[in-house]
């Protein structure tokens, strides 16, 4: 069970029986590549004028059916226990991935919706990517009203990643699911209609840097493989736990390294400080549906496989980890806040409040317990919620009709008095994300810092607060300016929601608030039934001898 | 009902004997179902939607009052019930449930706030009679009430965190609530941030709380705060206190009040003076476990108290505004409660005492200023007024009446419960106490000045009125409130402290504390109480002096440096921007500066680059990801030494 | 230690080769030189002109570098199949059918999106 590294060489390398594979198991996953190969399939055989719709709909049908499935597979799990592990321990089924999946699949339904409005023919996305921004070509084809209906598939295979990533119970089959969540939206983030030197600008900046975190996170696996001799989740834990190969227990040079370069690519794809300079950029540039996208799906599987790699793989190594992880969450939530209160532009001020909002979450991993994990887990979607409500209201604000939208902040004053509901919407995703009581913001962040309180990390928190302090300010500024100041000189055109539109700042608004008035339901399924680990272990608040217990990886 | 608070808790029986307590939520539901009828309603609720909210607000009244008979039914020892509604939110070994304490502390205070804000309510009909929000006024009124109640009922500090925010959201709407002004949308604005500072350190309190005690319900954080050690208690308490400030206009958080009076004078009335300024004295009192605990942080807030009673009476000695003179006396008046706060079980049920008398008089002085107003065309300058009496009968008897008892005319309301406070100061002993009581002395001499000085620039004097004042009295639902409230400040200090009733009332909420034998002639005859009246002759005449007998110019004469430095709110602006506001963007700017020009380099010249060839484009973004990259390393860099430091 | 000793002899081996047959090219060929022995590929065919800075490729050539990447990551997947038929039985036949099945749908894309026409 715990094979050092000469004993690994030595035995054969290819296994030569055939692996059961629980497909049930795998159901989501499968569903929605399927449906992303069939798009691909569509994209070939299928008229022009019919694709959008066909798209739309098997994407949509693919995600709901996924999210069913996801919904159902609770039933699977053995009563009690941690979770199950699919297709030779690469992929856990366990509480923390049914909740990450299915949140997943409702930011990415939420994202569809958004993504397939039209508006006069019109999406959000470039008519013919291919054509030179500005060129006759291009012309050609908005008049000819081509468009991209490639976007489709492309999310459900950026999906099917995000899906696979908090999943993973190995470091392979997680960098994997990091490189297929990745690459479509690298290329989703180019596609914007308007504005598209400044999207294909994030794309490449994306991608560089992305491709950058990747390799440190690759180098980072090499390392731990050299240490523990095996990339399983379940391994590592083992070999730290016997103190491993290095000199120091828990430690050793190679295992700390490996952390850290595993962390850091992490921690790029969460977007905390220091690895955040992406996401200002990238945000504003995206399509806005994409951005939304982004900053929940995404962020929703960063923090999934963050927590399963920390608390399972080095959840031996806490001690080690934890100081590193208190001095990035300390940066993450004062520089990203400090930064955010001169920000002009709505996406860039929102991918900074983005920002502090993964420090909010780190403090709850540093927290390293099942408080921590239930924490982490509510703030995540109760966030997703509010985000993509936010980023839906951000796609109805133009600066003409037809035209694009007018981020600049300042011109949003005076909103409230023209469209109340709107503005009034907004107001309360904004109440979400400073914290304010009644809203799933105020409960999120009250379950995050009473992990790290409980877990001593009380400084932390009192960072923390005063954080979400200034956040509050540049919260408060925006919704000031839409009620209470005069409406300004070019008033941008606010349009009408379409149905899929208003259906997604809808559910935002039913959500934030009704997590925000009874999150007991939610959170009392994210608390691990008391009990459930060994009584006689205590190491780990709620009877949980490590971390690792709180997932299955076995 | 007031006469058997303290005896015979079995003489009344009430009928509906624990339902009322069971259905406390009620009393918060029904301002906020007001609230949201008036605010989700829109336009159809126009006609009747100010009738609804004075509904809601009496019925909460009445609830109240059913729960004070019920709670009066109760043994002494059984006076502190916790109400479950239901479960709010568990966050592993922390369980927050939505509780109502009813005891008699907040009881009453719930009291305080429905019945003065009914009256206001009814006030408000017949003052913004014309304004054409009127609907949207009243629907942030029964809010601020909910939010209120939520604030005084709560039984955990979660549930008091979510009225305190609450109280704040609708306060901050409501002092904005004419934003065509842009003085008002400033002054919201500015009551916002200062609030700001005051509840974070509300919340990290909270946060401190939950670390030492596990727990952040009432009865068990206070059963274990003697355990605590006093480091802990004395860090909770001044960041509690730091949150008081912010709520209840203490120094140093102290500059928001006096803008405030922006808002309809109804809001200053109900909101920044009667109610929720009094926030802080609650969560003072009501965490009196824990700053007992904490004699450092106890000696803080008696210095706190004593400072702003102080610097409060000398603003409003300088203020021509008739609103900001009284503001400054609030600020002033809550310095009494919060030095009583402080003082510990001994000054508890004098500081609430206070709070409860000032609530009745000081609403009854800003309803009688709002009075003055609306009969002179909203001029707010006190140099535009004097001889008033006589157009305005009614309001001058009222606001005559609250003038008195603020000053601690004896046997009306202000003299008792001011009486009470001086007396503890005295009693708590040593130098403390000897400051703290002269301070005390000292604030009722400025009070008696800058109150006469009030009355007299008002009411009496010659006319200095502008040429097309027709000064008139205000309709009857707007007298009639004051003369109920003018009634209180006659009758309620007398019916309180008369007997330590309310002292002994309140014990099963804040404690026992010591009480010699009560008697009314030891009361009249003690050195306090004639040196108090001495103060507060002296004053009174030194302001007829001024103000009475020599003419008031219609401008502002120049004055000392002392007059300048009042006028100027003894520079609390200067002194917040100096120390906050300007360190505050000089960090802002440069943490922008190193994320812009540091990190993204030329962050400006994206929007240049976009025009510009697709090869210079392409030159400045390798540029820009360059640099990310770089900072990308340097945090890898950074992420790597943190964990080699475990190798040392 | 010795498990490795196969793989260090095989390097050693060619390793030699290489030194030994370019160091017995150079000592024992004859040496002519002309003209169309002096350019690239000895061929006297000319390579494409480089613009001046090293300007860019047209895209075409990704497209088709991209479906060459495709086709050589299949084989790498197909020999070592292969090699274990009978060990994985069924479950591998199944599997590398999926496989094939998946890199041909790409292939149809780009064939119908007209990917491979070069004008």
């Amino acid at each position: 069970m715990n094979p050092l590294p000469h004993t690994a060489l030595a035995a054969p390398v290819i296994t030569t029986q055939p692996p059961q594979i629980d497909y049930a198991l795998l159901a989501p996953l499968l569903v929605v590549f399927a449906a992303g190969v069939i798009g691909v399939l569509v994209e070939a055989f299928v008229p022009r004028p019919r694709r959008r719709a066909v798209q739309f709909t098997l994407a949509a049908l693919a995600l709901v059916a996924a999210f069913v499935l996801t919904v159902v597979r609770v039933a699977l799990l053995p009563a009690g226990g941690a979770g199950l592990t699919v297709a030779s321990a690469s992929i856990a089924v366990d509480r923390p991935t049914l909740f990450f999946q299915g949140t997943i699949l409702v930011m990415a339904i939420a994202s569809l919706l958004l993504i397939a409005e039209h508006r006069h023919g019109e999406s959000a996305f470039a008519a013919q990517a291919a054509t030179v921004p500005g060129s006759e070509e291009e012309r050609a084809h908005v008049l000819a009203g081509s468009q991209h209906t490639e976007v489709y598939p492309l999310v459900l295979f950026a999906v099917l990643g995000m899906l696979m990533f908090p999943a993973s119970n190995d470091f392979l089959t997680m960098f994997i699911a990091l490189e297929v969540m990745s690459l479509p939206l690298y290329l989703l983030c180019g596609l914007a209609r308007r504005r598209r030197l400044f999207s294909q600008e994030a794309a490449v900046k994306y991608f560089l840097l992305g491709a950058f975190s990747s390799a440190f996170f690759l180098f980072g696996i090499a390392m731990v493989y050299g240490y523990a001799g095996s990339v399983n989740f379940a391994v590592i834990h083992d070999t730290v736990a016997a103190g491993g190969a290095g000199a120091l227990p828990g430690g050793g040079p190679l295992l700390l390294l490996g952390i850290a370069l595993v962390g850091v690519g992490l921690l790029f794809k969460v977007g905390a400080v220091p690895f955040h300079s992406w996401k200002p950029d990238v945000y504003q540039g995206a399509p806005t549906p994409i951005t939304a996208l982004m900053a929940s799906g995404t962020l929703v599987a960063a923090f999934g496989a963050l927590l399963r790699v920390f608390y399972v793989a080095f959840g031996g190594s806490v001690a080690e980890w934890r100081p590193m992880m208190w001095v990035v969450a300390v940066l993450t939530m004062v520089l990203a806040a400090v930064v955010a209160v001169t920000q002009r532009d709505i996406k860039r001020l929102l991918a900074y409040s983005s920002v502090v909002h993964a420090g909010f979450v780190l403090t709850a991993v540093v927290a390293a317990s099942a408080e921590g994990l239930a924490g982490a887990m509510f703030y995540l979607a109760a966030y997703g919620f509010t985000t993509v409500g936010a980023f839906a209201v951000v796609t109805l604000v133009r600066v003409h009709e037809g035209g694009a939208e007018s981020g600049d902040i300042a011109s949003w004053a005076g909103l409230g008095r023209t469209s109340p509901v709107l503005a009034g919407s907004l107001a309360l995703f904004l109440l979400a994300f400073a914290g304010i009581p009644l809203t799933s913001g105020f409960i999120g962040k009250f379950a995050v810092f009473e992990a790290a309180v409980s877990a001593g990390a009380t400084p932390l928190v009192v960072v923390g607060v005063l954080s979400s302090a200034v956040t509050a300010f540049f919260y408060v500024r925006i919704i000031v300016l839409m009620f209470f100041a005069e409406p300004a000189e070019a008033r941008p055109r606010v349009l009408r929601p379409g149905r899929l539109t208003g259906a997604v700042i809808g559910v935002g608004v039913v959500a934030t608030l009704v997590l925000g008035v009874f999150p007991g339901p939610v959170l009392d399924r994210l608390s691990p039934a008391p009990g459930a680990g060994t009584a006689e272990a205590q190491s780990v608040p709620g009877g949980f001898a490590t971390t690792a217990d709180l997932f299955a990886n076995r | 009902m007031l006469s058997y608070l303290a005896a015979e808790p079995h003489a009344v029986t009430a009928a509906a004997d624990g339902v009322v307590h069971s259905t406390a939520w009620l009393m918060i539901a029904y301002p906020l179902a007001g609230a949201a009828v008036l605010l989700l309603g829109g336009r159809r609720t126009n006609a009747w939607g100010h009738w609804l909210a004075v509904a809601m607000s009496l019925a909460a009244f009445v609830w109240a009052a059913l729960s004070l008979v019920q709670l009066l039914g109760l043994d002494p020892a059984e006076r502190s019930r916790s109400v479950h509604v239901y479960e709010w939110l568990t966050a592993g070994s922390l369980t927050i449930d939505i509780n109502l304490l009813i005891d008699p502390l907040s009881i009453t205070f719930a009291l305080l706030i429905t019945g003065v804000g009914s009256l206001i309510h009814i006030y408000s009909v017949g003052y913004m009679a014309e304004d054409p929000g009127r609907r949207r006024f009243f629907g942030y009124l029964n809010l601020f009430v909910a939010a209120m109640l939520v604030l005084v009922l709560a039984d955990n500090f979660v549930l008091l965190f979510l009225g305190w925010e609450g109280v704040g959201l609708a306060s901050y709407l409501l002092i904005g609530f004419w934003q065509h002004k842009p003085s008002a949308a400033v002054a919201a604005k500015k009551a916002f941030l200062i609030n700001r500072v005051g509840d974070m350190g509300l919340l990290i309190a909270i946060m401190l709380m939950f670390g030492t005690f596990g727990t952040l319900a009432y009865a068990p954080v206070f059963a274990s705060a003697d355990a605590a050690g006093s480091a802990v208690t004395t860090v909770i308490g001044l960041l509690l206190l730091l949150g008081a400030c912010g709520k209840s206009a203490q120094l140093p958080l102290q500059a928001w009040l006096l803008d405030a009076m922006e808002g309809p004078t109804p809001v200053s009335a109900l909101i920044h003076a009667a109610t929720m300024v009094t926030a802080g004295v609650y969560l003072i009192v009501r965490s009196g476990p824990i700053f007992e605990a904490a004699p450092t942080a106890q000696l803080v807030v008696t210095i706190v108290g004593a400072a702003t009673l102080l610097a409060g009476a000398v603003i409003g000695c300088a203020k021509d505004d008739i609103k900001k003179a009284l503001a400054g006396s609030t600020m002033s008046q809550i310095g009494y409660m919060t030095l009583a706060a402080g003082l510990g079980p001994i000054g508890y049920a004098a500081a609430i005492a206070h709070l409860v008398t000032h609530g009745f008089f000081k609403a009854g002085l800003f309803l009688g200023a709002g009075s003055v107003m609306h009969g002179m065309n909203d001029e707010v300058d006190m140099r535009r007024y004097g001889g008033l009496r006589t157009a305005m009968p009614v309001t001058f008897a009222t606001f005559g009446i609250g003038y008195l008892a603020i000053i601690g005319f004896p046997f009306l309301s202000g003299w008792w419960t001011k009486e009470g406070i001086i007396e503890a100061a005295f009693a708590s002993g040593g130098v403390t106490g000897q400051v703290l009581g002269w301070a005390a002395l000292l604030g009722a001499g400025l009070t008696a000045f800058y109150m006469s000085r009030v009355m007299f620039m008002t009411f009496f004097g010659e006319r200095r009125w502008a040429a097309d004042a027709h000064p008139h009295e205000s309709p009857r639902s707007m007298t009639l409130p004051m003369v109920v409230l003018a009634v209180g400040s006659v009758a309620l200090g007398a019916v309180l402290v008369y007997g330590y009733r309310f002292a002994l009332f309140l014990e099963p909420a804040v404690g026992a504390a010591e009480h010699h034998e009560f008697s009314l002639a030891t009361l009249l005859t003690s050195w306090t109480s004639l040196t108090a009246l001495a103060f507060m002759v002296a004053g009174v005449a030194f302001a007829w002096v001024r103000y009475a007998r020599a003419p008031v110019p219609r401008t502002a004469p120049r004055g000392s440096f002392v007059t300048v430095a009042a006028r100027n709110e003894l520079y609390g602006n200067t002194l917040n921007e100096e120390l906050f506001m300007r360190p505050g963007q000089a960090l802002t700017a440069a943490a922008v500066s190193f994320d812009e020009k540091v990190v993204d380099g030329v962050v400006d010249g994206v929007a240049r680059g976009v025009r510009d060839s697709s090869e210079g484009l392409r030159r400045m973004q390798t540029g820009f990801a360059r640099s990310y990259a770089l900072s990308m390393l340097f945090g890898a860099a950074v992420v790597v030494a943190l964990l080699g430091v475990n190798l040392v | 230690m010795e498990l490795y000793a196969p793989i260090f002899v095989l390097g050693g081996i060619g390793a030699a080769f290489v030194v030994v047959s370019m160091i017995a090219g150079s000592l024992l060929g004859p040496k002519r030189y002309n003209r169309a022995k002096l350019q690239s590929y000895e061929c006297g065919i000319d390579p494409t002109p480089q613009p001046v800075g090293g300007g860019r490729f047209t895209i075409k050539y990704y497209l088709t570098a991209m479906l060459f990447i495709v086709f050589d990551i299949e084989v790498i997947f197909l020999v070592p199949w292969a090699v274990h038929l009978d060990a994985l039985g069924v479950f591998g036949l199944v599997a590398m059918v999926l496989f094939l099945v998946n890199v041909s749908i790409a292939y149809a894309y780009e064939w119908r999106r007209g990917g491979l026409e070069w004008e």
